[in-house]
């Protein structure tokens, strides 16, 4: 009965990546925002446990979305 | 012929670059009518483009409010139908953006795995298996005996063979799900004694509640199951919900099982299937029923309630209750609880949103009473170009 759930199959939960260091200092630039004014997603979050994400990491979502193709969010990791 | 459409790619949505393509296609538009096309898109795309400053947030809760009258008001009772009943209408809208820890009524789709959906006898196996099933339910009756300090129970012995249950089955679950007590056989079941040393009338009670309550077989919390067809795959409609040991079944398809607990599915598949969970609950009872509602709006609901990382309702617990402003948040709720903890601690409003200006009489940051100051600050060299 017991067997590993692969979290990524399923239809809910959409593309999530973690970005380098790199990365980030360009979408911050590109939006010109700060860390803490991006929406925020938990450490413990189960989409994104086997990112090993760290604190401040910034997650970068591809959505399937309704209205659009594709659509592309972003999440600060927070502790909790 | 592509490459006239990469161009574009940053000035227009994907979609509409797509049914571009489609409809370019149909007509045999040349190169240069596509190019036309395009840019006259991305002009009315320009337009329809909400500007800085548009009060979205309160077009959304009128485009709610106004079709919230429209929606049933109360819950229907289903008496003897096939159907397990779930909450429908308005009280589920409120529930899901109020976020409530669980639903009134809490319910699963269950999807199964093509090779398991071949025969009726196959679906209706995995639904039994996926049922709670109490000893309280194969049971004729439990008798407390003072004499010999134990508890008897006489087993149905129809209800056993109706959801194939055996003896010596139920004897082994017992043992293992009913801690601190000794299990006997006995004619017409079992005989249970406390293993604690003192046997009082309350030890012997709880004993008896505990062997009601033993789970014999499926997974806790699904009280009631319904094997169907929808859109031509086998689902099974389960009321109650338990959405982490479901998707851990060997039959079950994972990919599309899905609960209607919005926190279940945050701390199982993470803050982002919660948001598009509040989005497909919520156009769900719109659709059934028969309003039209901007999915747009649900979608900015939904990344409203869950830019914490957590689901946040729209109460004053929660996204209402963390205002910054003193004056914004007794306008909501509970007026009075929080002028006098402002009042006490010395709490300070900014003035800054909406509703605190209305209250004070001032122009309101949105639209045009937006921005402050506005003029072009340039390079010297730019502007020496221009002239």
């Amino acid at each position: 009965m017991a067997k590993e759930f692969d979290i990524k199959k399923h239809s809910l939960v959409p593309e999530h990546t973690k970005l380098t260091e790199e990365e980030a200092k360009k979408v911050l630039s590109e939006f010109n925002i700060t860390k803490d004014e991006i929406p925020k997603i938990l450490l413990s979050d189960a989409a994104i446990e086997k990112l090993s994400p760290e604190y401040g990491d910034i997650i970068k979502i591809v959505r399937k979305s309704q209205t659009n193709t594709n659509t592309t969010y972003y999440r600060v990791v927070v502790n909790g | 012929m592509s490459d006239i459409y990469v161009k574009f790619e940053d000035k227009l949505p994907g979609r509409v670059l797509e049914e571009m393509k489609v409809e370019a296609k149909a007509n045999k538009l040349t190169d240069a009518e596509i190019t036309k096309a395009l840019n006259e898109a991305v002009k009315e795309y320009g337009e329809s483009l909400i500007s800085p400053g548009e009060s979205i947030g309160i077009i959304t809760a009128e485009s709610f409010g106004e079709a919230g009258t429209q929606m049933t008001l109360d819950v229907f009772h289903m008496a003897g139908v096939a159907e397990i009943q779930v909450t429908r209408g308005l009280p589920r809208l409120i529930e899901l953006f109020d976020a409530r820890k669980i639903p009134s009524t809490p319910s699963m789709e269950v999807y199964l795995k093509p090779e398991h959906t071949k025969t009726e006898k196959t679906i209706r196996k995995i639904a039994s298996y996926l049922k709670e099933m109490k000893l309280n339910e194969i049971s004729k009756e439990f008798t407390l005996n003072i004499m010999s300090e134990s508890i008897e129970v006489e087993l149905d012995e129809k209800k056993m063979r109706d959801f194939g249950f055996k003896k010596d089955e139920i004897y082994e679950t017992l043992k293992k799900n009913l801690k601190n007590a000794t299990i006997k056989d006995s004619k017409k079941g079992f005989t249970l004694k406390p293993d604690t040393e003192e046997i009082n009338l309350s030890i012997l009670y709880k004993l008896k509640e505990n062997a009601k309550d033993a789970l014999l077989r499926g997974i806790p919390k699904i009280k009631q199951v319904l094997p169907t067809k929808k859109d031509g795959k086998y689902v099974i409609l389960c009321a109650g919900s338990n959405l982490k040991k479901v998707l851990k079944m060997d039959q079950v398809e994972e990919k599309l099982t899905i609960s209607n607990n919005l926190f279940e599915i945050a701390t199982t598949l993470g803050i982002e299937a919660a948001r598009q969970a509040i989005i497909n609950e919520s156009v769900a009872v719109i659709e059934n029923q028969g309003l039209d509602i901007d999915i747009r709006h649900v979608m900015f609901l939904a990344d409203l309630m869950t830019q914490t990382g957590v689901v946040r309702g729209i109460t004053r617990g929660g996204i209402s209750g963390e205002k910054e402003s003193v004056l914004a948040r007794a306008s909501f709720e509970t007026p009075l609880n929080h002028l006098i903890i402002a009042s006490l601690t010395g709490g300070k409003d900014n003035l800054k949103s909406v509703i605190e200006n209305v209250m004070v009489n001032q122009p309101i940051p949105l639209g045009t009473g937006l921005p402050e100051l506005v003029s072009s600050i340039g390079d010297k060299k730019e502007k020496e170009t221009e002239k």
